[in-house]
């Protein structure tokens, strides 16, 4: 066999696991079954193990080594010293003899090595597939709570928030009616004095409880001045004036959920959140 | 380049002259001594595979609605891990497939290292300076059984559950501290809230540690104390030859790296391994039948089948039938193995250094010893399967059993003798497959003519 047959046959070894790797990722991201998705794998593995005989075969050259043994014969701790010292430059040489050498025997046939690199490229991207295996698609989760048009606020313990519940300078934490504990949708609503605030709803004004920094809940209120103040790393709201951050590492305001008070009393949501609850994140703008 | 990163490192490090010994180093050329790195590149494969799955599994035994897709179940109660187990099978984009191969290379993994000591024991390759090795190698041995039957248990389903409740017993059977170990093991009694927690913690953190660190220095003994060889011209007790590491036996390896991981996953891709859907959750109160447990637990399934039912009952304690199949026989087989080379060498009062490997015929007595090791548990494994093969033969079980009882104690020493016998005449013969000798003689008229020779 002629040397660019066999160069021709390597390179066909190759190309075999790109196609391998390529059918891998086509038949993840379809979502092929089982037998798909390996049967691409187990070709991009014989590829690289046929492509690796031929160049142990055709591209290196043979050789055979000679190991003397030390281990049995009693060792001396003085060799060992003089090889730190004096010699070690000649062994600094001969590592990076070696190293060369090795290298030009493994790369004769420069387009050979630069297609396996690419192959290999090519493999490492496909194996890098299943990590998308790990969780659900994001799509808009994180631009909708629970929070629904005619939702009542309920408390942790079960009861609703109507009109004539809280006085002037209170805040509670609220959950949508049937969704306690849904870290998301928490929010909290405030009762402010009379004239504070803009479009307070009979004094009613409620915000997202998470904290546009870091997600901390903004658990601190202070009503003589309407401060929303988050523990975790100190950022300020301003809650008379739309949640804007007055102090701190926030970069933006606590999203606000718009309110109605129907004929029965109960202070219900007019919607969900407008905007994106919680800290920001690449798809928000 | 290259040549400055070597120089930057051996500033620190000092290590140009490993480094240089290290790319020289010599591997021998014959097939033989790539078995233990089968083992290793399963190993490799498992780590992957089982770490993707530990991403997805869930240690618990909390009962739940199963609500998934695979419509026979649904509606079931589940354990939560079993749950876990249905979503990476039905749910998780490739995860059969990963499931798949992580449990063929468990089975792979366990048969290569099987073969692996073999090859080892049948060429004495065992002996000094060997011998710590082959301690080592035994001690991974039955770490990896271990580590193979906590992950075939934590699933949760039928099979596993029963296997796991006879492992318990056989725990529960040691005299004096049985009972506490069981209860430490499981943290309370079987089917324990915390049994899946626990061998979940076994089966991804300790004894995969300890497989590291065992293979680790099963490596770094070998690599210390270089290989063993077969004899041959320029070979001597001194010297290894072979390819060396970089570039020629490096480009070797990889090609075996790729065949296994190649081989491994086409198991998984096409080969059903353990399809837990079929088997279901686990409920103490049924059982399935055939039931055989992974093949490399076969010959302890077929020991406890065959065992006698001797239990003592001395001083108001007892010691039940299953500790003898259980635990006395697999102690005594680790202590076979593990003294077999120091035996040996006090048997024969051989206690030099051997770097040159025997070829079995050599050494009758051993090979003939190791041939009736083999056939005992060979027929242990088959005794484990013993309602299957009545079941096909329409013998009676009880037949097969004491077929097998007998077998276990006649089987090997007639192994014994035949190997004994044909190694002993090889041996006489000299080398089997010498090539057959000619004569040449030229011809008057020029040329050679060829005789064989017997």
């Amino acid at each position: 066999m002629s040397g660019r047959v066999r160069e021709i046959l390597i390179a066909g070894a190759i190309a075999l696991a790109m196609v391998g790797s390529a059918g891998f990722m086509a038949a993840f991201v379809l979502h092929e079954d089982i037998h798909w998705q390996g049967a691409a794998l187990v070709v991009t593995f014989a590829g690289f193990m046929l492509a690796a005989i031929g160049w142990s075969r055709w591209i290196l050259p043979r050789e055979q080594v000679v190991d003397e043994r030390s281990v049995g014969v009693p060792s001396t701790d003085a060799s060992s010293d003089a090889s730190l010292g004096g010699v070690r430059q000649a062994h600094d040489d001969t590592a990076s003899y070696d190293l060369e050498r090795g290298a030009q025997q493994l790369n004769r046939k420069k387009w050979l090595g630069r297609m396996l690199l690419a192959a290999v490229g090519l493999f490492g991207l496909a194996a890098l597939f299943p990590i998308a295996s790990l969780g659900p698609e994001p799509d808009d989760t994180l631009f909708h709570t629970k929070w629904r048009r005619g939702s009542r606020l309920q408390r942790l313990d079960g009861t609703f928030v109507k009109r004539n519940d809280l006085n002037a300078g209170a805040m509670e934490t609220v959950f949508p009616e049937g969704n306690l504990d849904d870290a998301q949708s928490v929010a909290m609503i405030l009762r402010m004095p009379d004239g504070i605030g803009r479009d307070a709803l009979d004094g009613y004004i409620a915000y997202s409880k998470v904290c546009t920094h870091a997600g901390c809940p903004v658990a601190l209120y202070r009503a003589a001045d309407h401060k929303l103040v988050c523990p975790c790393h100190q950022s300020v709201f301003d809650a008379a004036n739309d949640a804007a951050v007055l102090a701190g590492p926030a970069d933006h305001a606590l999203p606000r959920l718009p309110l109605q008070i129907g004929d029965d009393g109960y202070v219900r949501a007019d919607g969900d959140f407008p905007e994106p609850v919680g800290p920001g994140f690449w798809e928000r703008a | 380049m290259i040549a400055r990163l070597l120089d930057w490192s051996d500033e620190r490090l000092g290590s140009s002259s490993f480094i240089h010994k290290a790319l020289r180093k010599a591997f021998p050329d014959h097939w033989s001594f790539m078995l233990g790195e089968v083992n290793l590149y399963c190993f490799l494969v498992l780590i992957a595979t089982g770490t993707f799955l530990a991403l997805w599994y869930v240690p618990s035994t909390n009962e739940i609605v199963y609500n998934g897709p695979y419509a026979l179940l649904r509606g079931a109660k589940v354990s939560e891990a079993f749950d876990s187990v249905m979503r990476i099978n039905f749910q998780v984009n490739a995860g059969l497939l990963i499931r798949q191969i992580h449990h063929w290379a468990a089975n792979v993994f366990l048969a290569a290292i099987v073969v692996h000591m073999c090859r080892i024991f049948f060429t004495g390759s065992f002996r000094k300076p060997r011998d710590i090795n082959w301690v080592i190698g035994v001690t991974l041995f039955f770490t990896a059984m271990f580590e193979g039957f906590s992950g075939y248990s934590i699933p949760d389903d039928l099979l596993s559950g029963m296997g796991l409740r006879i492992a318990v017993s056989i725990l529960e059977s040691v005299p004096f501290v049985g009972t506490y170990a069981m209860f430490w093991l499981l943290g309370g009694t079987f089917p324990s809230t915390l049994m899946l927690q626990r061998l979940f913690t076994l089966h991804v953190y300790i004894m995969p540690l300890l497989l590291l660190g065992g293979i680790s220095v099963h490596l770094m003994i070998l690599w210390r104390q270089k290989h063993a060889q077969f004899p041959g011209p320029g070979r001597t007790e001194r010297n290894v030859v072979g390819s060396p590491l970089f570039p020629n036996y490096l480009v070797k390896t990889l090609a075996l790296l790729c065949g296994v991981v190649g081989v491994l996953t086409m198991l998984g891709a096409f080969v059903q391994i353990n399809p837990v859907w079929i088997w279901g959750p686990y409920r103490p109160d049924l059982a399935i039948t055939p039931a055989q447990p992974d093949w490399y637990i076969g010959w302890l399934e077929g020991a406890l089948r065959i065992g006698p039912h001797w239990a003592i009952h001395l001083f108001g304690h007892m010691v039940p039938s299953v500790f003898w199949p259980g635990l006395v026989l697999p102690l005594i087989i680790m202590i076979a193995l593990v003294s077999y080379p120091f035996v040996e060498a006090y048997l024969t009062g051989d206690r030099a250094e051997h770097n040159l490997l025997d070829l079995p015929r050599e050494k009758p007595a051993r090979t003939a010893l190791g041939v009736a090791f083999f056939v005992f548990m060979a027929a242990l494994f088959l005794a484990g399967a013993d309602d299957l093969e009545a079941r096909y033969t329409n013998l009676s079980l009880v037949g097969l059993v004491w077929f097998y009882r007998l077998f276990c104690i006649f089987g090997p020493m007639l192994a014994f003798a035949i190997t004994y016998a044909l190694a002993g005449g090889l041996k006489a013969r000299g080398g089997v497959h010498q090539a057959p000798r000619a004569r040449l003689t030229r011809k008057a008229e020029g040329g050679f003519r060829e005789d064989e020779v017997g």
